[in-house]
């Protein structure tokens, strides 16, 4: 069903509709707010309080961005003023990776085990990096999460965080270095 | 003029392919810098090895799994939004 119509059907108080619009949309919406306060309990009131604005405010609607996306920005704007928000900051930004003066690595890549590509591995890696995002400091983290997890566009990505296209990439790409660092050293803890 | 296709010409070294591999896994990366990275690849097992956890990082990302949802919460929401709308 298209993202129009089913907002208009929301217009028009229809309750089928509305239950398939939190069918489609809560799981990655507690998701997101769970790794944006960093607690379930605030999380599950951030997301109710996201669903009594949708309701409210679906009149202003324009779909410019997807319904998903403004649904993501309704939350993002009630997780930022949530009382209950855990103020974490994440570990401090240092290098990820070293390189000598010539641009090449100084500390090469310890090589992961062949075991990481096998089905149950890669399950396994999934939860693991679910625990690890927390470790990333909060833009880090909601933008590895919008793009990777929820694969949002980066334009829309941008545009919810409130940053430039060019900031979005740099978030990116530092996120996913630091969960390649950290995975790195959880494999090499259990050799 | 030389100087500008020179620079253009010229190897990348590890950092510089670090810092495409990003943009190269989301095929966001010109023909021009796809083709330096992969020279680069060709001859570099560390960023070889490199490319490939960071690919593996990004699949395991796409499986972080949602939680099942509970019919409780859909029952509730749709409620709040009876109540709502007869408000």
């Amino acid at each position: 069903v298209e993202d129009a119509e089913l907002v208009e059907r929301l217009r028009a108080g229809d309750e089928v509709a509305f239950a398939h619009v939190v069918r489609e949309h809560q799981p990655a919406l507690l998701r997101l707010a769970e790794v944006t306060v960093g607690s379930r309990a605030v999380a599950e009131e951030v997301c109710q309080d996201t669903w009594l604005a949708v309701v409210r405010g679906v009149d202003r609607f324009e779909g410019r961005a997807s319904l998903k996306t403004w649904l993501f920005r309704i939350m993002l704007n009630r997780a930022r003023s949530s009382a209950g928000r855990e103020q974490r900051a994440g570990r401090p930004d240092g290098d990820i990776e070293r390189f000598d003066a010539s641009g090449a690595w100084a500390t090469p890549p310890e090589a992961w085990s062949d075991r990481v590509d096998e089905q149950v591995v890669a399950h396994d890696l999934a939860q693991r990096v679910r625990h690890l995002l927390v470790q990333l400091p909060d833009q880090q983290r909601q933008v590895v999460v919008l793009r990777d997890v929820d694969g949002l566009p980066p334009g829309d990505v941008a545009s919810l965080l409130g940053v430039t296209d060019g900031h979005q990439r740099v978030l990116l790409h530092r996120g996913r270095a630091k969960l390649r660092a950290l995975l790195t050293a959880e494999m090499g803890a259990e050799r | 003029m030389m100087r500008w296709w020179k620079r253009r010409r010229r190897a990348l070294v590890c950092r510089e392919a670090v810092a495409l591999m990003g943009a190269y896994l989301d095929g966001e990366l010109g023909a021009g810098d796809r083709a330096r990275l992969e020279g680069h690849l060709a001859d570099c097992p560390h960023c070889t090895e490199y490319l490939t956890q960071l690919r593996i990082t990004i699949d395991a990302l796409g499986h972080v799994e949602v939680e099942q949802l509970d019919e409780r919460t859909v029952d509730d929401l749709v409620e709040l939004y009876r109540r709502w709308r007869a408000g």
